[in-house]
């Protein structure tokens, strides 16, 4: 199973902030 | 990095991830970038559940050292958070599972230091001081500890 990145940073923190979760942000240049 | 199935696991479980590319999410990787202070990739920010940055890594990494790492910043999460026994913890997890990676010996020095800020007992600092004169001697972190013994 792959980790399911998300893209929408801001919404990504907001779902951490109220999840109470950290959050890994990847800046990434990776072959896609 | 990537691809690893303990990355993956350890990933999903205690975060919620992020990806912002360079070319296809290019108006959130200049935002972000620039935020943060990351001009370069791979980088790989923790931030806690306020956004607040507490570990980064940079540059690429073998699988072992990525997971090491990976862990090093969920420990300083649960630290900065003064969670001083999940800390503990964690950074004991990355010494016992990971002993011979980069990340090891700094987890040995904060382990001491998150068992010290819970009990306000320098037994703990001590111990720790005297477990560098075991391993990893010729690490910074051991030169750091060397004045608790």
């Amino acid at each position: 199973m792959p980790i399911e990145f998300r893209h929408d940073v801001d919404a990504v923190l907001e779902y951490a902030k109220h999840e109470g979760k950290p959050v890994l942000l990847d800046f990434s240049a990776a072959p896609m | 990095m990537w691809p690893d199935e303990r990355v993956v696991e350890f990933v999903n479980e205690n975060f919620v991830p992020a990806r912002v590319h360079v070319k296809a999410d290019s108006e959130q990787f200049r935002k972000y970038s620039e935020q943060y202070n990351a001009p370069w990739t791979p980088t790989i920010l923790m931030l806690d559940s306020d956004g607040v940055e507490r570990y980064r890594i940079e540059g690429f990494l073998p699988n072992d050292d990525f997971l090491s790492q990976l862990m090093l910043g969920r420990a300083k999460i649960a630290f900065a958070h003064e969670q001083w026994d999940e800390a503990a913890q964690r950074f004991r997890e990355i010494v016992d599972k990971f002993p011979d990676a980069d990340a090891a010996p700094e987890a040995l020095y904060w382990a001491g230091v998150a068992l010290y800020k819970k009990t306000h007992d320098n037994t703990s600092l001590k111990e720790t001081g005297k477990a560098f004169t075991q391993r990893y001697q010729d690490s910074s972190w051991a030169k750091k500890a060397s004045v608790w013994r």
